[in-house]
């Protein structure tokens, strides 16, 4: 039987029942420690902090872009604006945010484990992580780069100013985290699953951050080794993506575009994991096509390295290599689909429950499936050719990291704050929040797949009067998202003081994470549990606690 | 016979933690493969844009020296593995002298390639420098990508080399008859070894026989 | 000498003998296949690498499908950008 559920108004008796948070309260306990709670935990204090600061860099464009005039920032203050956007929320928000905090927190939990193989590793991952980003904002109060966050040559190599060298080798020391969190959770689905958790049984969250490791170890040192071209070229002018030396421009772009393609499968992977858990709970039922949904991510994670050269499709790319790459971007695109098929035909005659995760997780589909269907609009050369480089790619982008991973993101915050923090929080707040975020996110983003297929190219803040009124309701919609996400830091943390204990498993869900007390113990279980059910084995005979508080 | 190497939280078993050891510095080294791939990657691309210089070009690196060298390494790849061997027969001291001549080959192989870097500065082939009158432009292209393959792949055998001493100390790496530590850190040493082995027709034999 | 040992000395010859054959293919006047042949070579000093030095022979497959894995990544990336360069000077 998966072992018994502590109920958390006993009070702890020894340290095996003690919460991992009161096991120290000290500075030294936080910041020199291995357990990979507590590390998830710092991860989601950083990632936060620096949403925030990528945050504030798309207040700064969106206010430009109220006007036609370059009014607010000059060109060069513009072209850093957006560079520090995309750099700051690509390495230091998106890529982390659901993989360190949620997966760190929670691998271990689903598998039964007490903690994952290599603590010490995990902890200098963070530190790595937190290095790199301390540069960033070294440069970024150096002023930054105006290269995007794209780095295109020949501009990084030989023209642009800013702290090109710099802000390379931040991105660079940041892929060092990601490679050796990849490698951790690797090697912890692999051995240390507890007795009877075979890999039928494993939570689809887990599933999802296996694939999403493969693609943190085989992507990123691609990225490592390219940047390090990039900073060797500007510094020493190698020639590499020289063509006066011999070397070709669309060579950075292929190396480039070979990690930051999969990297946008790390985005969106762990989300979907995420979905999977969220959308069975609230629906109290088992996952529709189990193994569809499993190996649906590892080909995503598979074919996601294949489709780089859908960036480079006006580049100067072969039109062979071109003709390729648009299929195998088709191609992609079933898998995803295949997972949101069997979420929709999960919540089909469930027993659901309409609460601030759910809310989050059907923001979620409707999100990815707009971005998701753009994304094959943009997969076709002949589309591609005319709304390359308009608002029609930021809009689709957007749509899936921000409308598809942060929502999910708040999804889990949501779905896990009880377990994480051991305190339930305001369930009509949370409604409210993730609906008013969904509005938000419309506003700012659908006017945008309108501006760019009429023409509205990316990257400039100087634009013709007939585009404002669609500008202006975008800049209005972000306003109004910005709140959304304000929302949840306030309620949530009020939850800390006031919010009423949580008992283990509020939501009445299946999951080792919720036959542990919450907040855990430092070591997860106070017995190793022994697994002999599938992950989704609803209806629970005993939902207890389900409801809230 | 008693456990001589330590268990770590989260390990209960000290078989389940040393295969989780070994998947790991499997994994890493991976993504080392994929690291110096981007590198490959670059040679290629040139050899297909510019064949013919890329060829001649080639055709100016010091052969000799390059065969010399992946024969250095390949032995001192011999000897990692010796050591894993003796390791796991019994023989510590056998293991640590397999260690030590792996990083004397390793020295060896530094040496070799400083002196082919010395004579390039000599003959004024390696860009940049004050006294360089590199021939054409796809010329200093490739010694720059030459210097760029080989001058990584050096840190990363001098990376190579710091293990191999490290676990050449240990007595309890020694004695280990499971050999963790000396054949994961073996691994890695072979690794560096496996770059080599494709960086020499990719630096050195595109030219040979010109 | 135990078997182990002699195993690694053979598989050590076998090694020098492919690098003999390496250096000198490159001599020979083989024309358009000779990068491949210094390319195959390696791989079959790699392979000798990988299976007896590297003990992918005494593994389970977990462990070479991860090694396995690590090179189709890098013959995923070199096919796709060697596509892009073989193909850009051909006509349509």
């Amino acid at each position: 039987m998966i072992a018994a559920a502590i109920d958390v108004e006993r009070e702890p008796e020894d340290v095996e029942h003690t919460s991992y948070l009161r096991a120290g309260y000290s500075l030294r306990s936080w910041f020199f420690t291995t357990d990979h709670k507590r590390i998830a935990i710092l991860y989601l204090f950083s990632i936060s902090f620096f949403f925030a600061i990528g945050g504030v860099a798309a207040a700064l464009i969106r206010l430009d872009l109220l006007t036609p005039a370059p009014d607010l920032l000059s060109n060069e203050g513009y072209n850093r604006a957006f560079s520090l956007h995309g750099i700051i929320m690509v390495w230091f928000f998106l890529i982390p945010s659901i993989p360190n905090t949620f997966g760190n927190f929670l691998i271990p939990l689903m598998i039964g484990a007490r903690d994952l193989a290599f603590p010490r590793l995990n902890l200098l991952s963070w530190y790595i992580y937190i290095f790199a980003g301390l540069l960033t904002l070294a440069v970024v109060l150096g002023g930054g780069v105006d290269t995007g966050w794209t780095f295109y040559t020949p501009l990084t190599t030989m023209y642009a100013n800013g702290m090109v060298v710099m802000t390379v080798i931040a991105v660079f020391i940041s892929g060092f985290s990601t490679i050796l969190t990849g490698l951790n959770f690797i090697v912890t689905i692999h051995k240390l699953r507890a007795p009877g958790m075979t890999w039928g049984r494993l939570p689809l969250f887990v599933w999802s951050h296996y694939a999403v490791s493969l693609i943190f170890v085989l992507a990123t040192p691609v990225l490592a080794v390219t940047l390090l071209l990039v900073a060797a070229e500007r510094l020493f002018g190698i020639g590499v993506f020289d063509p006066s030396l011999g070397g070709d421009p669309l060579l950075f772009q292929h190396l480039f575009w070979f990690y930051s393609h999969p990297a946008v499968y790390i985005m969106v992977l762990p989300a979907m994991g995420v979905m999977s858990e969220l959308i069975t709970s609230a629906a109290h039922k088992q996952i529709f096509g189990y193994w569809f949904v499993a190996f649906a991510s590892l080909a995503i994670a598979v074919i996601g390295f294949l489709v780089w050269g859908h960036h480079m499709f006006v580049s100067g790319q072969s039109i062979y290599a071109s003709a390729v790459f648009s299929f195998l971007s088709l191609a992609v695109a079933v898998p995803s689909a295949i997972k949101v098929y069997n979420w929709t035909a999960t919540l089909y005659k469930g027993d659901i429950d309409l609460s601030a995760p759910l809310l989050f997780a059907m923001g979620f589909i409707v999100l990815f499936v707009a971005g998701g269907l753009t994304g094959l609009m943009l997969a076709m050369l002949a589309i591609d050719v005319h709304v390359h480089d308009t608002y029609f790619v930021v809009a689709h982008f957007h749509y899936i990291m921000v409308g598809g991973t942060v929502t999910a993101f708040f999804g889990a915050l949501h779905y896990w704050w009880p377990k994480i923090t051991g305190r339930m929080y305001h369930e009509g707040l949370a409604r409210i929040a993730a609906i008013t975020i969904l509005v938000g996110f419309n506003l700012t983003f659908f006017p945008q797949f309108v501006l760019g297929y009429r023409g509205m190219p990316r990257r400039y803040h100087v634009y013709p009067e007939e585009f404002q009124v669609l500008h202006v309701l975008s800049s209005a919609g972000a306003g109004l998202l910005a709140f959304g996400y304000l929302m949840p830091l306030f309620y949530l943390v009020w939850s800390l003081f006031r919010g009423s204990l949580a008992p283990a498993n509020p939501w009445g869900a299946t999951g080792l994470e919720w036959t542990t007390s919450s907040p855990p113990p430092k070591h997860n279980f106070t017995e190793q549990p022994v697994v002999e059910r599938g992950p989704y084995h609803y209806p629970l005979k005993h939902p207890a606690s389900r409801g809230h508080g | 016979m008693a456990e001589q190497r330590a268990l770590h939280e989260p390990f209960h078993e000290a078989e389940r933690q040393e295969e989780a050891d070994r998947l790991g510095m499997l994994v890493f080294l991976g993504s080392e493969a994929m690291l110096f791939g981007g590198i490959f990657a670059v040679a290629m691309a040139l050899r297909l844009l510019h064949p013919q210089d890329y060829i001649a070009a080639s055709s100016q690196m010091k052969l000799w020296h390059g065969t010399l060298n992946t024969a250095v390494l390949l032995t001192s790849s011999l000897m990692a593995a010796l050591a894993v061997e003796a390791a796991r027969g019994g023989s510590p001291r056998w293991a640590g002298r397999a260690l030590w001549s792996a990083v004397a080959l390793g020295l060896l192989f530094l040496g070799i390639k400083g002196h082919e870097y010395w004579l390039e500065y000599r003959e004024g082939a390696i860009p940049g420098l004050a006294n360089a009158h590199v021939g054409s432009a796809f010329e200093q292209l490739f010694m720059n990508l030459y210097c760029a393959a080989t001058g990584l792949h050096a840190l990363h055998l001098i990376g190579g080399m710091v293990l191999l001493a490290i676990a050449a100390l240990k007595r309890s790496a020694r004695e280990d008859r499971q050999a963790v530590l000396i054949g994961n850190v073996a691994l890695y040493w072979h690794l560096v070894d496996l770059v080599w082995v494709f960086l020499y027709p990719t630096l050195y034999l595109a030219g040979a026989g010109q | 000498m135990t078997a182990g040992v002699l195993r690694l000395l053979l598989v050590w010859l076998a090694l020098m003998l492919l690098l003999a054959a390496t250096l000198g293919a490159a001599f020979l006047p083989l024309g358009a296949a000779k990068p491949w042949i210094g390319y195959v070579l390696a791989a079959g000093k790699a392979g000798l690498i990988l299976w007896f030095f590297m003990d992918m022979r005494g593994e389970g497959g977990l462990m070479r499908l991860a090694t396995g894995a690590a090179l189709l990544w890098i013959l995923f990336m070199l096919c796709l950008i060697g596509a892009d360069y073989l193909t850009r000077a051909m006509p349509g």
